[in-house]
């Protein structure tokens, strides 16, 4: 299922930032927020999140930046991740990712041009006993063999 | 009268079909007017027996799997007129690769309703923390000593010791840390808990508030384990209703709470002090130690920071005593260890046993080798930070010291089974391109080293002046592994060096022998 996301809204930002200011080390808690609702966390947004806590702008840019899972845009409309690591390596995961990146016609870590499907790596699911595993849209699967992995890719696809 | 069911709701279960298993048991028994109770349990951690449905019977828990959507109408047949079926595996407890293991920590894992205080109560939960209220401080830091528990993280550091520093420190806060940022790949077993024994690990977090006098917790779980965060925030409320988390837990005067903090994909805040700093809201870059967590630690204040297993073992060792635990074990490795057999192997699952087993044991015989059925070539035991063995150290015991005396680590107990395909290059390389993508940038060993170690190796990979290019990698593992702050950059050296030194035909070819001349 796609993930439905609010467009950016300055006043919904502030909400979202006024709501957890109080928390100890708020910062990765607002970063989380805002991106669960916008998708992704606007540029604009990091200046709030900094007067809010009484940070400098580069700080909050610093943790922001540090952290793989925050995006400075939205994502495709479906978002493909395939597991990466060892166990997945050992259980043929690097030709399906080859296949997958093949089968997208882009390489891992970046969205097909008509923003459609945003295909990245992940460095372990913890299904390690079930590899190769993949996660679609935060749906997961596992036991990837050709066959799933191209349903998996048609149905992000569509 | 309903027939019980029980499927697995973790996330491992679920990535080969049990949501959609369940759902069929469902609309299956709706449509033949048969009342059925199905109870998501966590999983017993055969995975390659998911989904797993097991069946309430007078004489115990009967198991079938791997079940698929189209296997039900045959499986409720079987059942309504008790005739056998090809998936039937008998008694769940009767299971050899369950019967063989020896469950302390993951004894209720697979089998209780992970959302059900009720449940684990009625499983023997809160025994262990009922009897630390009557014991106090002092008497619980005796038992976790004596139990031998050491920090099930990878460092194995004794935790009762680690305990007593944090008890004895003065403070007007401290605080009790849970590092449940899981990233090694081939581990799983924090997961599984979180997720089939949430409960546990409040039980055992508490059980350190009340002893060090912390009135706070916090579960920093990764964000790539979204079904771990709801089972431990579903149980965290559930804990609190029941009175065992809040103001006067279980009606002593001690008070503790907890809550659940996210991770945002950094492998390195695994590392504790990178992981306290993540906690505070920064960058997670690693502090220099000492000071240490035990005295400085979250917020400047006296924490501690344990591992998911390291808090999920104390428990049993505060119902039982700790000769009971520490009665497992060899060495200076007592009590259990939950190892994960991943990668390509037959039998891929959780296998909780006393220390002392053979690797050898764990991957030919419990784990029945690989799935593709070709030889088995390379174990990497321990994480992307662990060495890679060859057959020829099978006959290494799982022990802390065992592995340290052949250049590995047992890490968080995960073993990655690799078949004769497997080029020990990709992977030296790999182990070099994960840490530049993970390092934290503090130190220079870690993030430069690890990008000229790529490089190098690449130029191995292509056959660019060979002998020198392996000196040159050896002598920059050298300096990582002496000159870094933290794990990271300090044993992705154990990876490379152990795959060089084990498989080094796979980077020097074979000299080609010359054709006589005609």
């Amino acid at each position: 299922m796609t993930a439905v996301y609010e467009p950016w809204d300055e006043t919904r930002g502030a909400e979202i930032i006024a709501e957890h200011a109080n928390r100890e080390g708020a910062t990765l808690v607002i970063l989380h927020a805002l991106q669960e609702a916008f998708g992704y966390v606007p540029e604009a947004a990091i200046p709030m999140v900094a007067q809010a806590l009484n940070l400098s702008r580069a700080e909050v840019h610093g943790v922001f930046t540090f952290y793989h899972d925050f995006r400075h845009k939205p994502a495709g409309r479906h978002v493909l991740k395939l597991c990466r690591a060892e166990a997945c390596q050992a259980a043929g995961g690097d030709a399906l990712a080859a296949r997958a990146e093949a089968r997208l016609g882009v390489s891992l870590g970046h969205t097909t041009a008509d923003d459609r499907v945003t295909l990245e790596p992940i460095y372990c699911l913890g299904l390690c006993a079930t590899a190769p595993s993949a996660m679609l849209d935060g749906r997961l699967v596992g036991r990837l063999d050709e066959k799933r992995l191209d349903a998996l890719v048609a149905e992000a696809q569509r | 009268m309903s027939v019980r069911l029980f499927v697995s709701r973790d996330a491992g279960a679920v990535a080969v079909g049990a949501d959609e298993v369940a759902l069929a048991l469902e609309k299956a028994a709706a449509k033949r007017g048969v009342a059925i109770e199905i109870i998501r349990t966590g999983s017993r951690g055969l995975y390659w027996l998911e989904p797993l449905v097991e069946v309430a019977t007078p004489q115990g828990r009967i198991a079938f799997g791997p079940v698929t959507e189209s296997d039900v109408p045959s499986l409720l047949d079987a059942l309504a007129s008790n005739t056998p079926h090809l998936l039937r595996l008998g008694a769940t407890d009767e299971i050899p690769w369950l019967k063989r293991q020896t469950r302390l920590t993951f004894a209720r894992c697979g089998v209780i309703d992970p959302r059900s205080l009720d449940d684990y109560r009625a499983h023997g939960g809160y025994k262990g923390l009922e009897r630390a209220l009557s014991l106090g401080s002092d008497a619980i830091l005796t038992e976790v000593t004596a139990s031998g528990l050491r920090g099930r993280g990878g460092a194995g550091f004794p935790t009762g010791i680690k305990w007593k520093t944090v008890a004895q420190a003065k403070a007007d806060r401290k605080f009790i840390v849970c590092n449940a940022d899981e990233g090694d790949s081939g581990t799983f077993a924090d997961r599984m808990i979180m997720e089939g024994d949430p409960f546990l690990v409040i039980e055992g977090m508490t059980t350190s508030g009340i002893t060090v006098g912390a009135t706070k917790g916090y579960i920093y779980i990764r964000s790539e384990y979204p079904h771990a965060v709801e089972a431990m925030n579903a149980a965290i409320v559930a804990a609190r209703r029941g009175g065992y988390l809040g103001d006067k837990i279980g009606g002593s005067t001690y008070s503790f709470d907890m809550e659940v903090r996210v991770g945002a994909g950094a492998y390195v805040c695994g590392e504790e002090t990178s992981l306290l700093e993540s906690l505070e809201g920064r960058r997670g870059l690693v502090r220099a130690k000492p000071p240490l967590p035990a005295h400085h630690g979250l917020f400047g204040k006296p924490t501690v920071i344990n591992n998911v297993l390291s808090f999920a073992a104390i428990p049993f060792i505060l119902a039982e005593g700790a000769k009971a635990y520490a009665d497992f074990g060899m060495g200076r490795s007592r009590g259990t260890m939950p190892i994960q057999l991943a990668g390509n192997i037959r039998h891929g699952g959780l296998f909780e046993t006393a220390f002392g087993v053979t690797l050898g044991e764990l991957v030919d015989d419990i784990g029945g080798g690989t799935f593709t059925g070709r030889p088995v070539r390379a174990v990497q035991v321990g994480g992307p930070l662990g060495a890679y063995f060859p057959r020829a150290l099978f006959d290494t015991p799982f022990d802390y010291e065992a592995f340290a005396a052949r250049d590995g680590l047992i890490g968080h107990g995960g073993i990655v089974v690799f078949d004769d395909s497997v080029d020990m290059r990709k992977q030296a390389r790999f182990a070099m391109e994960f840490c530049a993508i993970e390092s934290c940038g503090k130190c220079t060993p870690c993030r430069i080293g690890s990008t000229r170690g790529v490089e190098t190796i690449e130029k191995i990979i292509r056959g660019d002046r060979v002998s020198e290019n392996l000196a040159l990698v050896e002598d920059l593992c050298n300096t990582m592994k002496f000159g870094s702050l933290c794990a990271l950059g300090g044993f992705t050296p154990y990876p490379v060096l152990s795959a060089l030194k084990h498989f080094r035909e796979d980077f020097v070819p074979a000299p080609t022998t010359l054709q006589a001349a005609e």
